[in-house]
């Protein structure tokens, strides 16, 4: 089984690198970009029967530092 | 003095701290690899180097934070074993939850290598004790993921506790309250960005890292 794990910026915290690539953006003549937050998406091949609870606790242990980040999980299935 | 300087795949500045902590103590430190889960007996000091451990994976210090002899060292620094962390020692000391806050890429995005002119903001710490409060001293820093960032309750929670040892005088990396090192709040664990042990002997034109090293020996050797 396949689970992605969305790893982003807590709202509030500075995003040097989402600002860098929004000002790129506005550089290349994009027009109408209000804000870019930069994130990671790490992708976990799991055994069948993983719970979420065992992911959240990856997420909490190693994948995510909670002092800055947020993390979300999605399962495909 | 005993003391022990840990070594990660990519450090690169344990070699460096190991130099300077012999100097300072008069003893040869061991050298502990990140696989070993036990750290050697009577250890008076625990040195997280420098460099860009397990490649700057995930985040700065984030695997090293996980590796086994880290448990140990969480351990030791629970019992009040001092342990100091400089650069991506800082990183790997925030990481495994031993100091607060967080260490993000620099705001600027930039590495930045060059001497950074601070001020000692607290000398009542077993690290700073040889300087003196508002004292300014230039050291080296060297890194990418400098930037000290911490919500605004724990930010309020370590200036007023006095948490706060070293600050740089101008912007560096973006770090909030131009934090360059702190303690955690019992005073045994020690997180710089900048390099002391780069400023530690004649040959490195400015020592005015030595008296960190010098504190140690004084808090110690006297415990």
């Amino acid at each position: 089984m396949k689970a992605r794990v969305l790893v982003t910026l807590k709202p509030g915290v500075l995003d040097p690198q989402g600002k860098a690539i929004h000002h790129a953006l506005e550089g290349l003549g994009f027009a109408g970009v209000n804000d870019v937050r930069a994130g990671k998406l790490i992708e976990l091949d799991v055994d069948d029967g993983t719970d979420d609870a065992a992911i959240e606790d990856m997420c909490r242990k190693l994948l995510a530092n909670t002092v800055i980040e947020n993390f979300k999980i999605e399962r495909l299935g | 003095m005993k003391t022990a300087v840990l070594v990660f795949p990519g450090s690169n500045c344990d070699r460096d701290l190991a130099v300077a902590l012999e100097r300072a103590t008069g003893r040869r430190p061991e050298m502990v690899w990140h696989r070993d889960t036990a750290l050697p007996s009577g250890l008076d000091l625990i040195g997280v180097p420098g460099g860009f451990s397990y490649g700057d994976y995930l985040r700065s210090g984030a695997m090293a934070a996980r590796s086994p002899i880290m448990q140990a060292v969480i351990e030791e620094a629970g019992k009040g074993r001092p342990v100091l962390g400089i650069c991506n020692g800082f990183q790997v000391l925030t990481e495994a939850g031993l100091l607060p806050g967080a260490l993000m890429r620099n705001a600027n995005l930039t590495f930045v290598c060059r001497d950074a002119d601070l001020t000692v903001a607290n000398n009542r710490t077993m690290f700073s004790s040889a300087y003196a409060t508002g004292e300014a001293i230039r050291i080296p820093v060297a890194h990418h993921d400098g930037n000290f960032q911490a919500d605004a309750e724990t930010l309020a929670r370590i200036e007023g506790e006095g948490q706060v040892v070293f600050r740089y005088d101008c912007t560096v990396n973006g770090s909030a309250k131009d934090i360059a090192g702190l303690v955690n709040a019992s005073g045994n664990v020690l997180g710089m960005m900048p390099h002391p042990e780069r400023a530690a002997e004649p040959a490195h034109g400015n020592q005015d890292g030595r008296k960190l090293f010098d504190s140690l020996v004084g808090a110690l050797a006297t415990a």
